[in-house]
């Protein structure tokens, strides 16, 4: 019987945050990861996809604009939409927003400038593929890089996917608040990311991979990879069943390290 | 009889969406002394050399183009021209 997990990696003329995804799951986790290039029209087999942060195409007209039209990205399309596992990293969100395969839009920050630093994010739900392993209300440090990353949308959009608990990462300050001043951007209600209806495609400005290895000084991203690796395993244990916003896999052999270098960070 | 036509494409932020690039230049404006400037809105001006039938073709086509890529109705709106007859 297969085990484990295989994340492909777009690549994008442009993309440079690929090898930090790479790291992430071969060192972070043990797990497999292929990139796949742009052109291609191949999934390979993957059991997730990521959309890695960068600059594709330069930014060229809007971030993640011309890249939504890559030859890939019609595979990627078609696995998401059939309920495929897909993460979108900073210019990744950039690119699902672009694609309608989730809500919104990123647009320039809120003070005009480029942003590179670590941010307090809270989990809001930890009922996700991609946030299994971490625990609600966690607090977590995670770098954000970027020019354009203040989430807007129609106040009706927002209210719906608040109403149906689709904020996954919000920015706060140290004591977990959500305040204007830990807002690093402007977004909206201070949403660093979002899950679509479905709860399959999950996009945020923040950088867990950067934050998931120990020798990085922190590993409080690793825990969405964790998390990645438990929904795949669950759907090998029931096909078919890819919505996974039940309750976390009861003792899979992970558990135990799972949680190690994730939860609350002070 | 198919010809090419110089189209304008104006896109800027959709009302309501906060514009910083706009608000910054508004600030700047006021720095530098001028009075009553009360809203600044930037965008972006995108001419195509567009080969259609007639104008209302070049416009119908640069429209398509523009709800598919150049602009993003999100947080966009867009106005498309023919710049010459």
């Amino acid at each position: 019987m297969e085990v484990g997990m295989k994340v492909g990696i777009v690549r994008f003329p442009g993309s440079n945050c690929d090898a930090d995804v790479y790291r992430a799951v071969t060192d972070g986790l043990g797990e497999r990861a292929t990139y796949l290039w742009h052109k291609s029209t191949d999934l390979e087999g993957v059991d997730v996809v990521v959309l890695p942060g960068g600059f594709s195409y330069g930014d060229y007209l809007r971030a993640g604009a011309i890249a939504r039209f890559s030859p890939i990205m019609g595979e990627v399309i078609d696995f998401a939409r059939a309920g495929g596992l897909t993460l979108g990293i900073c210019n990744g969100f950039q690119v699902l927003c672009e694609a309608h395969l989730l809500p919104g839009a990123l647009v320039r920050n809120r003070n005009l400038r480029f942003r590179c630093h670590d941010v307090g994010l809270r989990v809001e739900n930890a009922g996700t593929p991609f946030t299994s392993a971490y625990g609600e209300g966690d607090l977590l440090h995670i770098p954000i890089a970027h020019g354009e990353g203040q989430f807007v949308a129609e106040a009706s959009t927002l209210d719906e996917i608040e109403a149906e608990n689709r904020v996954v990462f919000r920015y706060v300050d140290r004591r977990g608040q959500a305040t204007d001043a830990a807002n690093p951007n402007g977004s909206a209600r201070n949403i660093a990311g979002i899950v679509n209806a479905e709860g399959n495609i999950l996009g945020l400005m923040p950088h867990p991979e950067r934050h998931s290895l120990s020798v990085l000084g922190n590993t409080d991203g690793l825990a969405v990879f964790q998390s990645l690796l438990a929904a795949v395993s669950r759907g090998r244990d029931h096909p078919g069943d890819r919505r996974t916003d039940a309750a976390p896999p009861e003792a899979p052999e992970f558990a135990a390290g799972a949680v190690a270098g994730a939860g609350v960070s002070s | 009889m198919s010809r090419v036509w110089s189209v304008d494409v104006r896109v800027t932020p959709r009302e309501g969406i906060l514009d910083p690039a706009g608000e910054t230049i508004r600030r700047a404006l006021g720095n530098l002394g001028y009075e009553g400037v009360h809203s600044v809105r930037a965008g972006r001006l995108i001419r195509l050399e567009v080969e259609a039938d007639g104008p209302e073709a070049a416009v119908a086509s640069t429209e398509k183009m523009c709800e598919q890529l150049i602009a993003n109705p999100i947080i966009e709106d867009y106005v498309v021209r023919v710049r010459e007859g």
